[in-house]
């Protein structure tokens, strides 16, 4: 049942837990609980939500910065990650194989506000050997939802 | 001026959801639960694959009886999944859907005055078909009690010495019924017993929710020899518009029908056999994910009607649900229409798939939850309001 409550809230936290119950064939009861228990175990870490900003009147900057670093003695990459997701300004970070470390996105609302971030506050750090800036153009899709309009149901009436 | 028109099609009537569905098309703020079709789109590889084959070019004909590497593929996919065993080179066509090949399996086994026993509610082209190949339908009405599966004794009971094929729809359209191992079994006896032979349109085969393996009639012993067995990319693949299906049989039986075939067709869709060999190779995840979608959704209806306390048997198969009501004392068709008109939601009357239809409407659960959800608030309280 775990499996696919989190299929199904992956994709809408929104749903209805009544549709939700009946589609799974159990009772509200069960899945609350069942969400309660994985929030408490931190397999559910949150609800956000995801906004297509274009559409709105608010500036959004966002950037995919490389981050080669020197691992700590004693503590690997964690306290160094550590270092950089403190700060408010980034929004993921990720540890990936390659040929830098880390791949750190960060949200601003403008083009300076981005570059400041990068050279005051990520390149200073003492661990973090280089950067490289690379600047989101244009969002398709995201957490597997792609941002253009969505498309009405084009089937047509046939007799079957 | 001379008739233009031949008597027999003249005489057949149009299908009942095209009649139907005109009066919804001029609604258009109505929800529909009427679609007979995926609503999920085809997997992007298998779509891939078609663009790539068309950048490369490959625009010709294939050969009348499909792309044979297609059909080596296919002939692994029935052996993987149902047990059956069909050579590709001999026994085995590919359609443009599977109603190709339903109606040129008739043209091909059908003498004038050959009956054909149809177990009603069914999909609405074997009746026509039969009369067009000049054969004689006989309906056998399967009852909801048995939740319209065919059982033995009404099988023997539309028996004569005329009876030549048995149609075998399962998982059904409209209804949603399968027919399971032990279902088969006697009516397996009674095929051969009276040497009939079977057209089983499997095209729901990869929709079905018992929890167990779908049996094909097929694979009993001594059956294909005498099935015809039809499936396709349509429903498992969510495939419909790429108009590509396949026959099994016999290769006496394939050889008449590839000569029928090569008149009217010629050959099925190039670019969509060639996408369909990744479909049938690679898609078995992804036909997995759609089936169990559909199966939340039918639970979902299930338990919304439970709720209602509208009778419902649980149907196991194809993406239909098709509830009784029987107790609101009008005809499927004037239920359909009054939903439609009050509530405008359309939903399809079962009397469209056959006279056993008659208390019954079909709806479609090949929608977003969403929909499905909208669509069940009102029927609820057209319900409550009926029940005043």
């Amino acid at each position: 049942m775990r499996e696919k409550i989190l299929n199904y809230i992956q994709h809408n936290s929104r749903i209805d837990l009544a549709d939700l119950a009946m589609m799974l064939g159990t009772d509200k009861a069960a899945v609350m609980n069942e969400l309660e228990k994985m929030e408490n175990e931190h397999i559910i870490c949150g609800y956000p939500t995801l906004i297509n900003w274009d559409k709105t009147d608010v500036e959004k900057v966002s950037a995919l910065i490389e981050v080669r670093v020197t691992p700590q003695r004693g503590m690997g990459f964690d306290k160094v990650a550590e270092r950089i997701y403190n700060y408010p300004e980034v929004d993921a970070v990720y540890l990936i194989s390659g040929s830098y470390d880390f791949m750190v996105s960060i949200e601003g609302h403008t083009l300076r506000e981005v570059a400041d971030f990068v050279s005051a506050k990520l390149s200073p750090l003492d661990s973090v050997l280089s950067t490289q800036t690379n600047f989101v153009l244009k969002k398709y899709k995201d957490h597997g939802i792609i941002m253009a309009e969505k498309n009405v149901d084009e089937r047509e009436k046939v007799s079957l | 001026m001379r008739n233009p028109l031949n008597k027999v099609i003249t005489e057949i009537k149009p299908s009942g959801i095209r009649k139907f569905f005109d009066i919804v098309a001029e609604m258009p703020e109505a929800i529909s639960l009427g679609v007979g079709e995926p609503d999920f789109d085809t997997p992007w590889k298998v779509r891939d694959e078609a663009i790539y084959s068309l950048e490369r070019g490959r625009t010709f004909y294939t050969s009348n009886s499909g792309l044979k590497e297609l059909r080596v593929e296919i002939s692994d996919f029935l052996e993987r999944h149902y047990g059956l065993k069909y050579d590709p080179i001999k026994e085995m066509l590919m359609t443009v859907g599977g109603s190709e090949g339903i109606d040129v399996a008739l043209r091909a086994m059908l003498d004038p005055g050959d009956e054909v026993l149809i177990p009603q509610p069914c999909y609405v082209s074997y009746d026509p078909c039969t009369i067009l190949a000049g054969g004689v339908p006989v309906p056998i009405n399967l009852k909801e009690e048995n939740d319209f599966r065919l059982k033995p004794e009404e099988l023997e009971a539309a028996i004569t010495d005329k009876s030549k094929i048995l149609i075998m729809p399962f998982p059904n359209n409209p209804t949603g019924a399968v027919m399971e191992r032990e279902d088969l079994e006697p009516i397996v006896e009674i095929v051969k017993k009276h040497d009939l032979f079977v057209l089983t349109d499997e095209i729901y085969s990869e929709l079905s929710y018992t929890g167990k393996d779908h049996v094909s009639i097929a694979s009993f012993p001594g059956m294909k020899e005498r099935t015809i067995y039809i499936n396709g990319f349509s429903k498992s693949h969510a495939m419909t518009g790429w108009r590509l299906g396949y026959v099994c049989a016999p290769e006496i039986v394939i050889q008449q029908m590839t000569k029928i075939h090569q008149f009217a067709i010629m050959c099925a869709p190039t670019t969509s056999q060639y996408a369909a060999i990744t479909a049938i190779r690679d898609c078995d995840e992804d036909v997995a994910n759609m089936r169990e979608e559909y199966n939340d959704r039918r639970r979902y209806l299930l338990n919304r009607f439970k709720q209602m306390n509208v009778k419902c048997f649980e149907p196991f198969g194809a993406f239909y649900i098709f509830p009784s009501i029987a107790e609101f004392g009008m005809t499927s068709e004037e239920f359909c229409t009054k939903l439609l008109k009050e509530k405008e939601v359309a939903v399809v009357p079962g009397t469209a798939f056959g006279d056993s239809g008659e208390g019954n409407v079909r709806i479609s659960y090949a929608y977003s939850l969403e929909n499905l959800k909208k669509a069940m608030d009102r029927i609820e309280e057209f319900i409550n309001e009926l029940r005043k």
